[in-house]
């Protein structure tokens, strides 16, 4: 059947759009898990196309200003134009309000600045973490969110679990889930590795920590 | 001679190829995503083996349904063979039927002929044959294997694919719509030598925290715990949404 | 169609496939079968060949199987590495070892590793490269040291050197480099190492651990594994449940007694001779 179909000439089949695929998967896990006076953000460093790795040693979190940060994944193109872009309007508006931008005018914009490409969109998976309005929310996105979300659900949440109670959060438990997380995901994720940075951002500032992953 | 060899790997494994944006037209419906448009999540459903110290658990989740609508919350994708034989079959559940049937045919044939009980490892062999014979139209089923070795009391646990490529670790074997979130719970909450009732709680939290994050399988659960002397069966309490 | 025989029957069965092909015209996807997105690589060495693969199988962008093993046993003085779909590969070479183990017993001699390269090749030209099984045939035989690469589609090359699979390229560049004939045992198999580091660590299809098989006219050795590439990650936390943290709706036990038992002792016993 194949060879008949290859034997064809072009004429007799049936009309053939031709897609423009403008986007690339690079892949790139993050995670962001808030406290009462801190946020933690994480990424991974692996960036790749197809079955290759382009970088071991990608920094996929931005940082925003002084108490925001960005976790961005997708196709690394347009992180890298939104991020452009998302930086010079927050520069602009630390200009004209003389003040940085608080954590919530940053997340308002983002969503204007994403909502306005909504028939070509970015295609890029956020994570906004910072200081001020902070609830306790949970939130993975990227390459391995299905591998990690409901493992945060029941260690966060604590869902499903008779008589539990959610945990107080506190930045070692953060940090722990943070980083068991990523090691699950990095043996069964093909795009998950080399390494990942977490950042703290607390009221004092900001702190970042490295660990290695699998590189295989 | 290589380089066409490389084509045509690239061109079967090229991860782009599957679900990057290029293929897909990328105004998506809605639908298209939530139902990840395969054949194998047309009724959704999900199971779950792991191993213990000297026991094993098999689990599945109850629902039966058309795509996005639920049709009942009854259906058992897990089935006894043996006394200490289990198998789950997720997948279309025609085919969960139909390859129930032509297995249970073939047990008894083989039991009648070789006059003992079949053995894990034997039933995966079967189920490969079976399985591998409609290699060009497949059974849509990843069978899920878990039992004792009748003579030595070993747990056994096993995964197949679709057609029939067998695959037995030494921790866990996941299959299913919900199949990435359950490797995700069962890396991180499987340890080894696990005693039962330690099984019990691993296999269903992640089971059941699993697949509360897809749409298409939940809706209550049974859990099987192997052990040498018994069997025991627990329904679970779960969202009934 | 009703199936009269419900008893397996020799060869492939097609009856679902008609049902399966409406399905896809409806716009259901055909499923994926699991793949090993693969290194493999064999060489010639001085005294025999030295095959190697990695132990990754993945379905999709998923680890299916983190310790697989991909050099399946042909004749004890053959070997055979194996990339593309899963099951094609399993089925095949097994099928093939029995193949030759009856060549072997009809002719009464050690096959030739051409044989097996023969049969091989037959039966996946027949099947038209629909069998996707990519493999590296290795073997020692009276005619010496061999290794073949046999294609899906059944063309083949007798190749010293030669590597299979997504992370072939890379596995490639290593014996590039380094290959040359006449090597020592230990030299070989640190380049076969290295080459198939080079996939495990390059290509996103292969990983885990590095296996080796080294065959001699003395026979053959696996070496399973050769080299733990890759670690597992340490978790900081304990991931441990309270008993009773689960909601149960109800609980059956069902106990297993055993209804007899029967312990025959089996031992030597002289030959009766009064």
């Amino acid at each position: 059947m194949a060879v008949e179909m290859a034997m064809e000439p072009d004429y007799m089949r049936d009309p053939r759009k031709h897609h423009f695929s403008p986007y690339m998967e690079n892949g790139g896990t993050s995670i962001a898990i808030a406290g009462d006076d801190f946020v933690m953000i994480a990424s991974d460093t692996r960036l790749t196309r197809g079955f290759n790795i382009l970088s071991r040693n990608q920094e996929k979190v931005l940082r925003l200003t002084p108490h925001t940060m960005m976790a961005s994944s997708g196709c690394w193109a347009d992180v890298l134009t939104l991020s452009k872009v998302l930086q010079d309007r927050i520069t602009m508006y630390s200009h004209e309000h003389n003040e940085s931008m608080p954590t919530t005018a940053v997340a308002q914009m983002l969503s204007t600045m994403l909502y306005w490409r909504r028939f070509f969109p970015y295609y890029v998976a956020n994570i906004l973490a910072g200081l001020d309005e902070q609830g306790k929310g949970v939130v993975a996105t990227g390459a391995s969110v299905a591998q990690i979300q409901p493992l945060l659900d029941n260690q966060v949440a604590a869902l499903n679990m008779k008589g539990a109670t959610p945990p107080k959060m506190t930045k070692d438990l953060a940090r722990q889930l943070i980083h068991d997380a990523f090691i699950s995901a990095a043996e069964r994720d093909i795009n998950t590795g080399d390494g990942i940075i977490i950042h703290t951002i607390t009221k004092e500032g900001k702190t970042e920590e490295m660990v290695k992953l699998r590189r295989d | 001679m290589q380089s066409r060899m490389v084509e045509l790997e690239t061109r079967n494994q090229d991860p782009q190829g599957d679900h990057g944006p290029q293929e897909r037209n990328y105004i998506l419906s809605l639908h298209d995503v939530l139902m990840k448009k395969s054949i194998l999540n047309y009724n959704g459903g999900c199971v779950v083996a792991m191993k213990g110290k000297n026991c094993v658990a098999i689990a599945c989740d109850l629902r039966f349904g058309v795509q996005a609508q639920t049709i009942s919350t009854d259906f058992k994708r897990v089935f006894e063979l043996g006394p200490h034989l289990y198998i789950g079959l997720p997948g279309l559940a025609t085919d969960t039927q139909t390859v129930l049937q032509r297995l249970q045919f073939r047990i008894k044939m083989y039991e009648m002929r070789e006059g003992r009980r079949l053995k894990p490892h034997t039933l995966m062999a079967m189920m490969q044959n079976l399985l591998y014979e409609r290699r060009f139209g497949p059974y849509f089923v990843e069978p899920v294997i878990a039992g004792l070795d009748p003579n030595t009391k070993e747990p056994y646990i096993c995964a197949l694919d679709l057609i029939g490529c067998a695959c037995e670790p030494a921790d866990f074997v996941v299959s299913g719509t919900c199949s990435e979130s359950l490797y995700g719970m069962c890396e991180t909450t499987w340890q080894e030598d696990m005693e039962p009732e330690d099984l019990f709680e691993c296999i269903s939290q992640s089971l059941v925290n699993a697949f509360d994050r897809d749409a298409l399988s939940g809706w209550g659960a049974v859990v099987h715990i192997i052990e040498q002397d018994k069997v025991t069966t627990r329904t679970l309490k779960c969202r009934q949404d | 169609m009703v199936e009269e025989n419900e008893r397996p029957q020799a060869g492939f069965q097609f009856s679902n496939f008609g049902r399966n092909e409406a399905l896809v015209a409806r716009g259901f996807q055909m499923p994926k079968c699991r793949k090993t997105g693969t290194t493999i690589a064999g060489i010639v060495f001085k005294d025999g060949v030295v095959l190697g693969a990695d132990t990754r199988a993945t379905e999709g962008d998923i680890v299916a199987d983190k310790n697989c093993c991909k050099i399946h046993y042909l004749q004890p003085n053959m070997y055979c590495c194996g990339a593309g779909t899963a099951a094609d590969l399993e089925m095949t070479t097994q099928m093939m070892a029995s193949q030759l183990e009856l060549h072997r017993l009809n002719t009464g001699r050690q096959v030739p590793v051409i044989a097996a390269n023969t049969m091989l090749k037959q039966m996946l030209f027949r099947y038209q490269g629909y069998v996707g099984a990519a493999l590296v045939l290795g073997g020692v035989d009276k005619y010496g040291s061999h290794i073949y690469s046999i294609h899906p589609h059944g063309s083949t090359d007798r190749l010293p050197y030669t590597t299979m699979g997504s992370g072939s390229l890379a596995a490639m560049s290593v014996f590039e480099a380094r290959w040359k004939p006449n090597m020592e045992l230990d030299e070989a198999k640190q380049l076969v190492r290295d080459a198939i580091a080079g996939g495990v660590f390059n290509d996103l299809g292969s990983g885990s651990n590095i296996d080796l098989c080294v065959i001699t006219k003395d026979g053959a050795t696996m070496t399973r594994p050769y080299d733990v590439a890759n670690v597992k990650g340490q978790r900081v936390g304990k991931y441990e449940y309270k008993r009773g943290v689960t909601e149960v709706l109800n609980t059956v036990v069902r106990p297993i007694e055993i209804v007899s038992e029967t312990v025959k002792v089996v031992s030597e016993e002289d030959m009766d001779t009064a």
